[in-house]
């Protein structure tokens, strides 16, 4: 099926802001839906709010917009109740790990199968450019106009530390890897987590000088190595893209499956 | 034996109406005085093959419960005060999006952590705006177990009836009490399943346009229809929209279709009303108290009526003024600052002539305070 056909086309143009990295994370996870032939029917995508949150009005599939942080929990009762059903949570950093910082940890807890897609701009972009966890120590927002004193998360070892069994990062350079990554992601049993480096030039390029798109994205060019490279081995202080961990633990749906059969008297 | 006797809690009573009414998934958190109902759930819904999840607070909770409605589940959750003040926001998407679920309520006194084991009706008026936004919504509550029993399962036939939230406004008292609860027989007691769309896949499916009934069917998530939902004003098809007039449109709907319909979703019990100069009106645990004075008065020859109210939002005006009618003095008797009092007020033609018999100090009101507030009404002292 071409990729055009999970789009809602009526919607379009999209409301993102010219040179913003979200295109380009729907893009890779269309292409990711599209080489697993998944049928639309199958899918439910649950997002938040914010402008990541935004990319569920723009997929032909079940779609629910959701509370700002909410929407694991959300997707939680999709999945519970219908185990079935391919489950993508497309979140935005302050969404997910700000307001929704502990339903992310839970949710990674119980390994529940579905895949979190944290697309980090660093930033609150659509009220206005607000610091998030993940903007970082001595950047600029309008909310730390004298140079951020909050530290950031680091989301790979984060969501390794509260248990998700698939973890991976990329950014929206990387478009082939991150659609393979994202390919990866939906195919792993458990709760998968793919952080995706996403340039907001509007609210978080602007303010910290980091020049136009294409110059944010030339910096995830040189500011990035495959994990395990040789590049990488070179330089110990750039950021790792790829598959940081793909483990086997028991999913939380198949589990309560089981235990329907305990309380059943049929196992 | 053909009837189903239990001796249980009034959180049981709740729990077994809920299985009765067809609940297929819950989710909650710990909370005292409602976490018997929790416990229930872990226990018997899997047993139906239904699910339980424990979420990480209540806010999740009452997502988890929102989410797996729309797959065409049914669904509740169970909190207290706090946790029902962290529902409010989530509250307010299922009104918005039209999802039914049945969240309940066991109050329990506060602000704040407040008394965790003492009763309280403190949360009336949150039930009916905690939530931000112009909205109507439906809250219901009972006295006794078999009772409870019943408004359970109204709660979830209103619920997929009108695609609302419905709150059980339970309180500790009720909730912790035993006594004797008949379950009724299956099918004694009807229940409304859901209403599912006959739009045949292919055909275009519109999530939000009502019926000329006014009720909207539905499709699961996962079905033969793909849609949209959002918390975000939207049109027919699920879509935002900022367009005055589908914002304006929505908003009445979301309104009417609880309003215009209250009549069918009123209930009460009424006791001596018809020749009653005092007519206490009451609900919940203290209707217990009330009930109790006003048939040892009438023993005595003392004309005291009782107006137990069922269904608490959306407000039973007319009803109240009807039964008030020829009332020299009415006495609402809640446990708050006069949370239903202030409706009361707003419903009969003499506002004046309304009084509050009250206690919020965590205790449960007796025949006894209501009986010194009648004296002093009738200027005979304490």
């Amino acid at each position: 099926m071409p990729v055009r056909d999970y789009l809602r086309e009526r919607f379009f143009p999209h409301m993102w802001c010219p040179g913003c990295g979200h295109g380009t994370v729907l893009n890779a996870l269309l292409r990711a839906v599209e080489k697993l032939g998944l049928d639309k029917n199958d899918i439910v995508m649950v997002s938040g709010i914010g402008c990541s949150a935004r990319i569920s009005g723009y997929v032909d599939f079940h779609t629910m917009h959701t509370l700002h942080g909410r929407a694991l929990a959300f997707a939680t009762g999709v999945k519970m109740s219908r185990p079935e059903l391919t489950v993508l949570v497309p979140m935005g950093d302050g969404d997910a790990l700000a307001i929704g910082g502990n339903h992310f940890l839970h949710a990674a807890r119980r390994n529940i199968d579905m895949t979190a897609i944290i697309m980090n701009n660093r930033i609150y972009g659509m009220t206005g450019g607000q610091f998030s966890p993940l903007t970082g120590y001595g950047c600029f927002g309008t909310t730390a106009p004298y140079g951020n004193v909050d530290h950031d998360f680091d989301v790979v070892e984060l969501s390794t530390a509260a248990g998700a069994t698939f973890v991976a990062r990329s950014t929206t350079y990387h478009v082939i890897e991150l659609a393979d990554i994202i390919k990866k992601a939906i195919t792993h049993k458990g709760f998968s987590v793919v952080e995706v480096l996403s340039q907001c030039p509007t609210n978080f390029g602007r303010r910290n000088q980091l020049g136009s798109a294409v110059e944010m994205l030339e910096t995830y060019k040189k500011q990035t190595v495959p994990l395990n490279s040789k590049a990488a081995q070179d330089a110990p202080d750039k950021i790792r893209r790829g598959i940081f961990v793909e483990k086997e633990r028991p999913e939380y749906s198949n589990e309560y499956k089981k235990m329907i059969r305990t309380a059943t008297g049929e196992s | 034996m053909s009837r189903h006797l239990k001796f249980v809690q009034g959180n049981v009573a709740c729990a077994e109406a809920a299985l009765y009414a067809g609940l297929e998934f819950f989710a909650g958190y710990p909370i005292t005085p409602s976490s018997e109902i929790a416990e229930f759930m872990a226990k018997r819904l899997p047993q139906s093959g239904g699910k339980f999840i424990q979420m990480e607070d209540e806010i999740a909770s009452i997502c988890a419960i929102i989410g797996a409605s729309l797959t065409g589940r049914k669904v509740m959750t169970a909190t207290s005060g706090p946790g029902f003040s962290l529902m409010q926001e989530a509250l307010g998407y299922a009104v918005m999006t039209e999802i039914p679920c049945v969240i309940v309520n066991v109050q329990r006194g506060g602000p704040s952590t407040g008394l965790p084991t003492h009763v309280s009706q403190g949360d009336v008026n949150q039930a009916r705006y905690g939530t931000h936004g112009e909205h109507a919504i439906v809250a219901l509550t009972a006295s006794t177990h078999q009772d409870i029993f019943a408004i359970t399962v109204d709660a979830f036939n209103f619920a997929e009836t009108y695609r609302t939230p419905v709150i059980l406004l339970l309180d500790e008292t009720t909730g912790h009490l035993r006594e004797r609860l008949d379950v009724p027989k299956k099918d004694e007691i009807a229940t409304v399943g859901r209403l599912k769309t006959s739009v045949q896949q292919g055909v275009d499916y519109h999530p939000y346009l009502p019926r000329e009934d006014g009720r909207l069917p539905m499709s699961d998530f996962g079905g033969a229809h793909r849609y949209n939902v959002t918390g975000l004003f939207h049109d027919m098809w699920g879509f935002p929209t900022e367009s005055p007039k589908i914002v304006y449109g929505l908003i009445r709907h979301l309104v009417d279709k609880i309003e215009h319909n209250a009549d069918q979703m009123t209930r009460w019990k009424e006791y001596y009303t018809d020749d009653a100069p005092t007519v206490l009106i009451s609900y919940g645990a203290a209707s217990r108290s009330a009930l109790h004075l006003v048939e040892n008065r009438r023993k005595r020859g003392e004309k005291l009526g009782l107006l137990e109210l069922q269904t608490l939002w959306p407000f039973p005006h007319a009803l109240v003024r009807e039964k008030c009618r020829h009332a020299r003095a009415v006495v609402v008797v809640e446990m708050n600052m006069g949370q239903v009092l202030q409706q009361v007020k707003l419903a009969v033609d003499q506002p004046e002539k309304v009084f509050l018999a009250n206690r919020i100090d965590g205790e449960l009101i007796t025949p006894t305070d209501i009986q010194n507030i009648i004296h002093v009404i009738q200027g005979k002292g304490v």
